[in-house]
């Protein structure tokens, strides 16, 4: 039976999604406004056999997130932009030897400091295209306080399935939002644990995958013993400088990836299908463009939304599909170069009619900016 | 009984090493692979965790579970490795610019948290790998391929910095006192806590060569003369800006470590529902 309604916080309906989830292991650094998910794991996870840490900087987060993924605890940080910047070293490490973890990034204003208690959605780039080397990942970004549990549920599953690490977008708007929710039962959700190996220990190969894409993944301690690295390696997971094999790996660390792009690519539609004008958003601005085509449509506009759920990979092909049916395409973003326009337009083509809404002053994209637009 | 080797820890498909003629890394990964076998390690029950430079290659011959990671942030990996199984021996092989000088952060917290890792630094006085660089361990006044008029910096004594933290156990030796080596990695393999053994190792290539020792044995000699067993030890008479440092075991206490307080956490957290 699912609990009573309570009102609850993003950050924390974030941390109870992952405990929903399974995970073990939290490290993290304190960082505004992500800082209440590291405060209510230290809370929760030593209650039921986890650990909680709290290490000397971002960038050991991100290594003990790791390390104890191996060691076969779900696990997962938090932060914000600077701490995320800190942490993209070893964060490429993961994608590298495909290590299963979750990275909460509350995004805030920048560059820089910036305006360190207000929100932002600048890190689009940055979760996607911030550490060096050829390299992909998945990013989910929540727009309710309900979207932070069930995302965060959906962000484990998908690390655990597809090996790779994957980035919870959401900003200090919904993170810092309290809103009712009632947590669902256990079992109300699908909960994914990673496929552990089953042949003969000495058969084992933790990159050799199997014919879905995916290597089984064991853990240290166990009877299969393994070798994991971030430098290039091969399929048994010893370092390798082949040139073949390195253009093997990086492709094969993207296709499982796009091998499981209708799976992984989420999105949400209101109001779309008599549309002439379309807004595409990504969290919190989700809400604001919702109140937006509610008024426009009793002026007599037709607007409708795109949410992007998913917002690594791109929902390009639900774009394209919903761009082309509409005069007009709407993208607020809390950001000045829009970063997410930017992607819309080259989805779209040039000639596409895209009015950008971009506000990266520490307060937020209204309703009324957003229906001036459409207007 | 006969002699471990510690050949069955060996990844024999990798060999010949890679390191230099003349380096100390083989004999010093000799001594711990002997030491494995010697308290009855298993490959299964063992994670060999390395960063990155010269000694972080290490990881390439062990047969142990092993996990390579990025340069100066090994501790933090096998930090989570650790903290969520304790069972499991946790053994961190890091240089000197990997270990203490990207590094120190990771370092000094590690051993403050006294977490149950064994740290077995590897300091040859330099970045061997990249060019023979100076760390953080060079001494000063020494040459390197960044110091190419003597080095204005000062160097960390590393067993002082591990003390300081507050390491359970700290030793330092070198590859010429191979005996005494592997005495000091067994105490520390043994040491609940966190324990650092400090490893001074030729760099035949590039700080042997920069620094007026021309050829491997120049090196070997060196350490022979300038490491003083710590009974016999007088900063006055030895002083470390001539070289000059002790060797053997320097601190061995026994504070609870991370994973024993954590439970002692986890008691109190169970017990307030």
């Amino acid at each position: 039976m699912p609990e009573q309604t309570r009102l609850i916080q993003g950050n924390q309906a974030i941390a109870e999604g992952a405990f929903y989830a399974g995970a073990k292991f939290f490290a993290g650094y304190p960082i505004t406004p992500s800082s209440e998910v590291a405060e209510e794991s230290a809370r929760q996870l030593p209650k039921i056999g986890g650990v909680f840490m709290q290490m000397e900087d971002e960038i050991a987060s991100m290594g003990a997130i790791v390390g104890a993924s191996l060691a076969g605890a779900k696990s997962f940080t938090a932060t914000s932009g600077p701490g995320f910047s800190l942490m993209q070293e070893n964060l490429g490490m993961a994608i590298a030897a495909e290590v299963p973890c979750v990275i909460v990034n509350v995004m805030r204003s920048g560059p820089s400091t910036g305006l360190a208690t207000k929100p932002g959605q600048a890190d689009v780039m940055q979760i996607r295209w911030g550490r060096h080397g050829d390299q992909t990942l998945i990013a989910l970004s929540p727009a309710s306080v309900k979207e932070c549990f069930e995302l965060t549920v959906k962000a484990f599953n998908f690390a655990e399935k597809y090996r790779v690490p994957v980035v919870l977008a959401a900003d200090e708007i919904v993170a810092h939002m309290r809103e009712n929710y009632s947590i669902p039962a256990p079992g109300e959700l699908e909960v994914i644990d990673r496929k552990k190996p089953t042949m003969a220990p000495e058969l084992y190969k933790p990159y050799t995958p199997d014919e879905d894409g995916i290597a089984p993944l064991a853990v240290y301690g166990s009877e299969y013993v393994y070798h994991v690295t971030s430098s290039m390696h091969g399929p048994e997971g010893s370092s390798n400088n082949n040139p073949a094999n390195a253009a093997w790996k990086v492709g094969q660390l993207h296709e499982k990836i796009e091998r499981y792009r209708d799976e992984i690519v989420m999105t949400k539609e209101f109001a779309v299908e008599d549309m002439d004008i379309l807004v595409v958003t990504f969290g919190a601005t989700t809400r604001a463009a919702r109140e937006a085509i509610a008024a426009a449509r009793s002026q007599g506009i037709k607007a409708g939304v795109l949410q992007l759920v998913t917002v690594w990979p791109l929902p390009d092909l639900e774009v394209a599909r919903l761009g082309q049916l509409v005069k007009r395409v709407v993208v607020p973003e809390m950001n000045y170069s829009g970063q997410i326009a930017a992607e819309v337009q080259r989805i779209l083509g040039p000639s596409v009619d895209i009015r950008r809404v971009n506000k990266y002053n520490g307060t937020i994209i209204t309703p009324q900016d957003i229906l001036n637009a459409i207007k | 009984m006969a002699h471990a080797t510690g050949l069955k820890f060996l990844r024999k498909n990798s060999i010949p090493l890679m390191w230099c003629s003349g380096c100390g890394y083989g004999a010093a990964l000799s001594a711990l692979l002997r030491s494995f076998e010697e308290l009855g390690y298993t490959n299964e029950d063992t994670v060999v965790v390395t960063g990155i430079g010269c000694w972080g290659k290490a990881d390439d011959y062990i047969t142990t579970n092993t996990l390579h990671t990025t340069h100066g942030r090994a501790l933090s990996f096998a930090t989570g490795v650790k903290a969520v199984n304790p069972k499991l021996h946790v053994v961190v092989l890091m240089g000197d610019g990997d270990g203490v000088t990207i590094g120190g952060n990771h370092f000094i917290h590690a051993a403050r948290r006294n977490i149950d890792l064994t740290a077995i630094v590897l300091n040859n006085y330099n970045y061997g790998m990249t060019g023979g660089q100076y760390s953080a361990t060079t001494p000063a006044y020494s040459y390197t391929s960044t110091t190419r008029y003597g080095n204005p910096e000062r160097e960390f004594d590393v067993c002082a910095l591990a003390e300081a933290a507050g390491a359970n156990y700290v030793a330092r030796e070198s590859v010429y006192r191979g005996f005494q080596m592997q005495e000091r990695i067994k105490e520390a393999l043994n040491k609940p806590g966190f324990s650092l053994v400090e490893i001074i190792s030729p760099c035949t290539t590039h700080y042997g060569p920069n620094n007026k020792m021309k050829v491997p044995i120049d090196m070997i000699r060196m350490l022979k003369v300038k490491g003083i067993p710590l009974e016999k030890y007088e900063p006055d008479q030895y002083p470390s800006a001539e070289g000059y440092f002790p060797v053997g075991k320097m601190v061995d206490k026994n504070a609870p470590d991370f994973n024993t307080r954590y439970e002692e956490v986890r008691t109190k957290a169970q017990q307030i529902s």
